[in-house]
């Protein structure tokens, strides 16, 4: 039997009062009451740990620099470990052959026992020659694992969505994890360009700790981080109502934090959690920097599966 | 010899539009123009405003009466049903008319002569002619159904899951245009300009009819009588009551 979470952190060096620290705040992360931290606590001590095979399609890796940003007391150890990440490309040891052979014997070990992360899409024209994995096109890895997974968790705009290369007019045809698998599995959306660090470990805990996907919205995200506006939650919301904007970059305005409404920020019709939890332990996310980020403008018009603006 | 040097005559009216009707209409209007304009400074907003923002609400303000305005459209359209249900002819034949009968369409086409200048006498109605109920179904009717509904799908972001506007309006409208709110605030944007542009027809003909046609357009819409400048029989009076 595979060792559980606990034993995993304890063997890293991590003493119980962090772990128990670390499951209070999990709890708390997930909006969930404070008897939720020793359910956390005891999923961790007695559950062995759910491999998953993390796989990369045409992507930016900006959600798995992301990920392993999570400012979580202990996210950059104990993450990773917990989740026994038994192949990601982009940050695994192996590589070429030995790292294919993983995948492999991941589904012979686990089959129909294991979580599939993918994050980027699949292009499908040209026979998908547009994203070549060990030889051959990505659409046919991310097919032959999901048909083995448990459930998938699609990380990113692009595995959500579509995103960037997804535009009009999409010359590789590329599709969203849901619409590029042959397969009827579990999805879980967690949009973003990066998805916000925190949202992903508190998703995977969720998951582990309950064996259950969180409530979903109707567009497969999780509604915990995904149910209000960015624009409601904004710290700039003030002079949104007052109305102060920014007119052009640079300007007074600007300079003195107004809202960036008038730039183009598509706060108002993006759901996320970014004005809440933001990056790096809640240092900062693009509005507070003073520009709308990318992401903003893509989950807004890339929800539609090829669909983003010219 | 009279001072009156006219020969006295008798000019036919009859009674078109109801008090809820007329209520109905200037109600409309006036929430038509304070829609149109707060609507439109929602999307591009004035110049900003400088200082600090306790000094200032003036989005707030805008939003305020517009969703004030908008429901004020929605509770009007509301009642507006309910008359649908217990008012008179005139009441029903902008929801609903018989266009397979062969008389709309050659009256409809005598009615596009007639704005083009190229008939000399209109016919006579006792509400709205064919043309007229075309347009006020697909430039009034339906836009003004679905800005309520876009209106309030919009509103439901805002006030949240679980809100009525939410789950009656947002849950199912935003879906529908792709799952997109900004996909829905921009057409909800442009039927302010069909609507607008709805207006500018309508007023043009309402004034151009009380001259041309000899029959009151502008002052019926406030005493509720139609009033027949030149002799007529009544009979001659296109209703569907008959």
């Amino acid at each position: 039997m595979t060792e559980t979470f606990y034993e995993v952190m304890r063997r890293q060096g991590i003493s119980r009062r962090s772990f128990l620290k670390y499951c209070s705040l999990t709890a708390a992360a997930l909006g969930l009451g404070p008897e939720f931290a020793g359910k956390i606590a005891h999923a961790m001590e007695t559950k062995p740990r759910i491999p998953i095979l993390w796989l990369h399609g045409l992507e930016c890796t900006c959600c798995s620099e992301s990920f392993i940003r999570s400012a979580h007391p202990l996210a950059k150890d104990v993450i990773l470990s917990m989740i026994s990440l038994d192949y990601d490309d982009t940050i695994m040891a192996a590589a070429g052959t030995q790292a294919e052979a993983i995948i492999e014997e991941t589904i012979k070990k686990y089959d129909g026992n294991f979580i599939l992360a993918v994050e980027g899409n699949a292009p499908l024209n040209q026979d998908g020659m547009s994203c070549i994995i060990a030889g051959k096109p990505f659409q046919e890895q991310l097919d032959h694992v999901a048909k083995h997974c448990k459930a998938i968790i699609s990380w990113g705009s692009c595995a959500s969505y579509g995103c960037v290369q997804a535009a009009h007019p999409n010359p590789t045809k590329a599709v969203p994890t849901h619409k590029a698998i042959k397969t009827n599995k579990p999805i879980i959306k967690v949009p973003g360009c990066p998805p916000i660090a925190e949202v992903m470990t508190a998703v995977i805990t969720y998951i582990l700790t309950f064996e259950k996907f969180p409530e979903l919205d109707r567009q497969g995200r999780p509604k915990m981080f995904y149910s209000q506006r960015i624009h409601d939650k904004c710290y700039r919301r003030p002079h949104f109502d007052a109305g102060q904007f920014v007119e052009k970059f640079d300007d007074e305005g600007a300079r003195r934090g107004y809202c960036l409404y008038k730039v183009g920020c598509k706060g108002p019709t993006t759901y996320n959690a970014c004005s809440t939890i933001r990056w790096n332990e809640g240092t900062s996310f693009p509005i507070q920097a003073g520009h709308g980020c990318m992401a903003v403008l893509k989950m807004v018009s890339g929800i539609k599966a090829h669909g983003m603006p010219d | 010899m009279s001072v009156n040097s006219y020969e006295s005559h008798s000019e036919p009216s009859v009674y078109v539009y109801e008090a809820p009707m007329r209520i109905w209409h200037w109600t409309n209007a006036l929430a038509i123009v304070v829609l149109s304009i707060t609507g439109y400074f929602i999307g591009s907003p004035m110049p900003s405003l400088s200082g600090e923002a306790s000094d200032h609400y003036l989005m707030g303000y805008i939003r305020f009466i517009h969703f004030s305005a908008g429901y004020i459209l929605g509770v009007a359209f509301v009642l507006r049903i309910y008359w649908f249900f217990v008012g008179n002819s005139v009441s029903r034949e902008i929801f609903f008319h018989n266009i397979l009968k062969r008389s709309y369409w050659s009256e409809l086409w005598h009615e596009v002569k007639w704005y083009m200048f190229l008939v000399k006498e209109p016919k006579l109605y006792k509400g709205h002619n064919p043309l007229a109920i075309l347009s006020m179904f697909w430039l009034f009717l339906l836009p003004v159904i679905f800005m309520i509904f876009s209106g309030f799908a919009l509103y439901g972001e805002g006030t949240l899951p679980g809100s009525w506007a939410n789950t009656l309006f947002s849950s199912w409208m935003i879906p529908l245009f792709g799952g997109n709110s900004f996909t829905l605030h921009t057409w909800h944007h442009v039927t302010m300009w069909i609507i607008i542009i709805f207006v500018m027809i309508h007023i043009y003909v309402a004034v151009r009819e009380d001259i041309m046609s000899r029959q009151s357009i502008i002052s019926s819409m406030i005493s509720g009588w139609r009033n027949f400048k030149d002799d007529g029989k009544v009979e001659d009076i296109k209703d569907d009551d008959r």
